[in-house]
């Protein structure tokens, strides 16, 4: 099993990366997603990975699995929730307001230097 | 346990949604609310410094559950400087922002503002790992949303591209903040500390990669090469107001740097050593140098600024990697100074941006704006203080940084690099400078176009931050003497540990 999550946090990584070094803001957006996603696994995996144990402590349980990388992968999954949902507005707003959706600063310069739009 | 601790995290967090949901139709009333709310802020971080400054380590327990299970707040000197700091400098934006009619461009200024100043003095106080990944968050959700105040295509692009570097380096943080947790099964500040100083030099590769994952996400905030990219162009698109409480975010990178690498990953812990100095080092001596010809070659006054910004975060991350108390002291000096510049110099920046007209922040020669010698003594004022020129406080702190860093091996480098880097600015700045303020009188237009308001509550929000610079170069002794202390209370992290965990370890 520690395979499997190894390989599956790395596949997600590589793909995440890739997709965050495209120049539009979709595929940007996606690898995001993929990051997030591969982040929550890891994060998951690092109180030791463990099937059928309880989180809580109980009479009869004699082992038990670690709570509290449950509770950090809640609290980013709703962050990364929460900033998925911002970055796709804020890429929606530069895509009406350019009529692209890129992501690099080819015009940066004239943009910059005018200060205020 | 002093409830006040807690206190500039609740107030913000109160105010915000209030001015959200009950003051949005009424712009005055949210006006009124926003600042009273800052200057309580201020009013609190006053009264907190003043507390730490009596030297004991301050710990909140929230829910009353003890470290290292429960989520602590710490108040020490450090904490406590950081926060009368951002407060301060969140009155002077506010005030400017209000005077200059930019947080009517656009919705909810007010309540993001708040929600800004809530993730910020919430990251200076916590004492939990994961918790400062929590507040970070919070803090950059409230500056998605200034950072593209009054909209417009240039500031909305520069924007997605701040979002997403940010939204990478949080993903970064959590890979960082998990391995720590593998390792070590804390995320405690002050039990890391202890946890960390346990481990033998053997174990601790993963260890290592950890604190260099953590060092990459912070270098990411204080824009540190080769991570600085999205810094120019967020915040020269940035709204000004924006512009000048942003200078507070940067710092929130570098004050983490400090505590993370101090108490936690300090000098002493085995399984690390001196790598964060290390590798700050080299990467901070480039900052300081892309910024130095950034401020040469930018072509507009707002990116002139922004790399002036970053080239001061590479003096003071300089100053931070020689992990030495004399050398904190210095940069906490020079930390202070160089967020109330950077404030001065973007509100300077944009109120004569404004009167040139739309489309006029490039650096060329344009009609005389009106109160051309005001603006010029202000510009040069901000100008001479983030160059590092007498009489303002930069020529102290950077006095300050090159006496800290006499080591040897590295003394020349850093002491031509720094140093050359001024004069760059100083060049730079002198060249803005005399485009904008003296070639345009050569310029004869018989009618100005539409006059602006005066504006006197703005000018007097930058004078106000101008006097604080001055204050701090009177005053530079009793400052240096809490810096002094400060540092003493960082690199003898017993302190911090035993009053976070209590008397049981």
């Amino acid at each position: 099993m520690e395979y499997l999550v190894a390989s599956t946090v790395g596949v997600l990584t590589a793909a995440g990366v890739y997709l965050i070094l495209r120049l539009r803001a979709f595929p940007v957006i996606l690898g995001m997603a993929m990051l997030s996603y591969a982040v929550n696994v890891f994060l998951l995996s690092t109180g030791r990975l463990a099937v059928n144990l309880p989180p809580i402590l109980s009479k009869y349980a004699t082992e038990y699995t670690d709570p509290l990388p449950q509770a950090l992968v809640l609290t980013a999954i709703v962050i990364s929730f929460g900033m998925t949902a911002v970055v796709v507005m804020i890429a929606l707003g530069v895509f009406f307001e350019n009529g692209d959706d890129h992501i690099d600063d080819q015009a940066a310069d004239a943009d910059v230097s005018e200060g205020k739009s | 346990m002093n409830h006040w601790i807690i206190a500039p995290v609740i107030l913000p967090a109160i105010l915000a949604p209030i001015l959200a949901f009950v003051m949005r139709h009424d712009i005055s009333l949210a006006r009124i609310f926003s600042i009273a709310g800052a200057a309580a802020l201020a009013a609190i971080a006053l009264g907190l410094t003043v507390l730490a400054a009596q030297g004991e380590t301050h710990v909140y327990e929230l829910g009353n559950w003890p470290a290292p299970f429960g989520i602590v707040l710490v108040l020490d000197r450090l904490s406590a400087m950081m926060l009368l700091l951002t407060s301060v400098l969140a009155l002077v934006a506010l005030l400017y922002a209000v005077s200059t009619e930019w947080d009517a461009r656009g919705r909810h200024f007010h309540a993001l503002f708040q929600f800004q100043l809530m993730g910020i003095s919430g990251a200076f106080l916590t004492g939990d790992a994961f918790n400062l990944f929590v507040f970070f968050e919070v803090l950059l959700i409230a500056s998605y949303g200034l950072m593209i105040h009054g909209g417009g295509a240039a500031r909305l692009k520069a924007g997605l591209q701040y979002v997403v570097m940010n939204l990478a380096g949080s993903t970064l943080f959590l890979f960082a903040l998990g391995t720590i947790y593998a390792t070590t099964g804390t995320l405690n500040i002050a039990d890391l500390a202890v946890k960390l100083r346990e481990i033998p030099i053997e174990d601790a590769a993963l260890v290592r990669v950890a604190a260099m994952l953590l060092l990459i996400v912070f270098a990411i905030k204080a824009a540190l090469f080769p991570v600085q990219f999205w810094l120019p162009s967020t915040y020269a698109n940035a709204p000004a107001p924006v512009a000048a409480l942003f200078a507070i975010m940067t710092k929130v990178g570098a004050y983490a740097i400090i505590r993370m690498y101090t108490i936690s990953f300090g000098p002493d812990v085995a399984a690390t050593g001196s790598m964060a100095g290390d590798w700050l080092l080299p990467a901070a001596l480039v900052t300081v140098m892309i910024g130095a010809f950034g401020v040469l070659g930018a072509r507009g006054l707002l990116p002139l600024v922004a790399f002036s910004v970053l080239g001061s975060m590479g003096a003071l991350l300089v100053a931070v990697s020689a992990f030495s108390p004399q050398s904190t002291a210095a940069a906490l000096y020079y930390m202070v100074h160089s967020t109330l510049a950077a404030a001065i110099l973007f509100l300077v920046a944009d109120a004569v941006i404004s009167r040139r007209g739309a489309g006029l922040g490039l650096l060329q020669a344009s009609p005389v704006i009106r109160h051309n010698g005001l603006f010029a003594a202000l510009f040069f004022g901000g100008a001479i203080a983030m160059a590092g020129m007498p009489p303002l406080s930069g020529f102290l702190g950077k006095l300050l940084i090159l006496d800290a860093m006499r080591a040897p091996d590295t003394m020349v480098l850093v002491w031509v690099v720094i140093l050359g880097g001024s004069l760059l600015t100083i060049v730079g700045f002198a060249r803005a400078g005399s485009i904008i303020f003296w070639k345009s009188t050569a310029i004869d237009v018989p009618e100005v176009a539409a006059p602006m308001p005066a504006q006197p509550l703005a000018i007097t929000a930058i004078f106000a931050a101008l006097a604080m610079l001055g204050l701090l170069t009177v005053f530079a002794g009793p400052a240096m003497d809490y810096f002094d202390a400060t540092s003493q209370q960082l690199y003898n992290p017993a302190g911090y540990i035993s009053a976070v965990l209590g008397n049981g370890v």
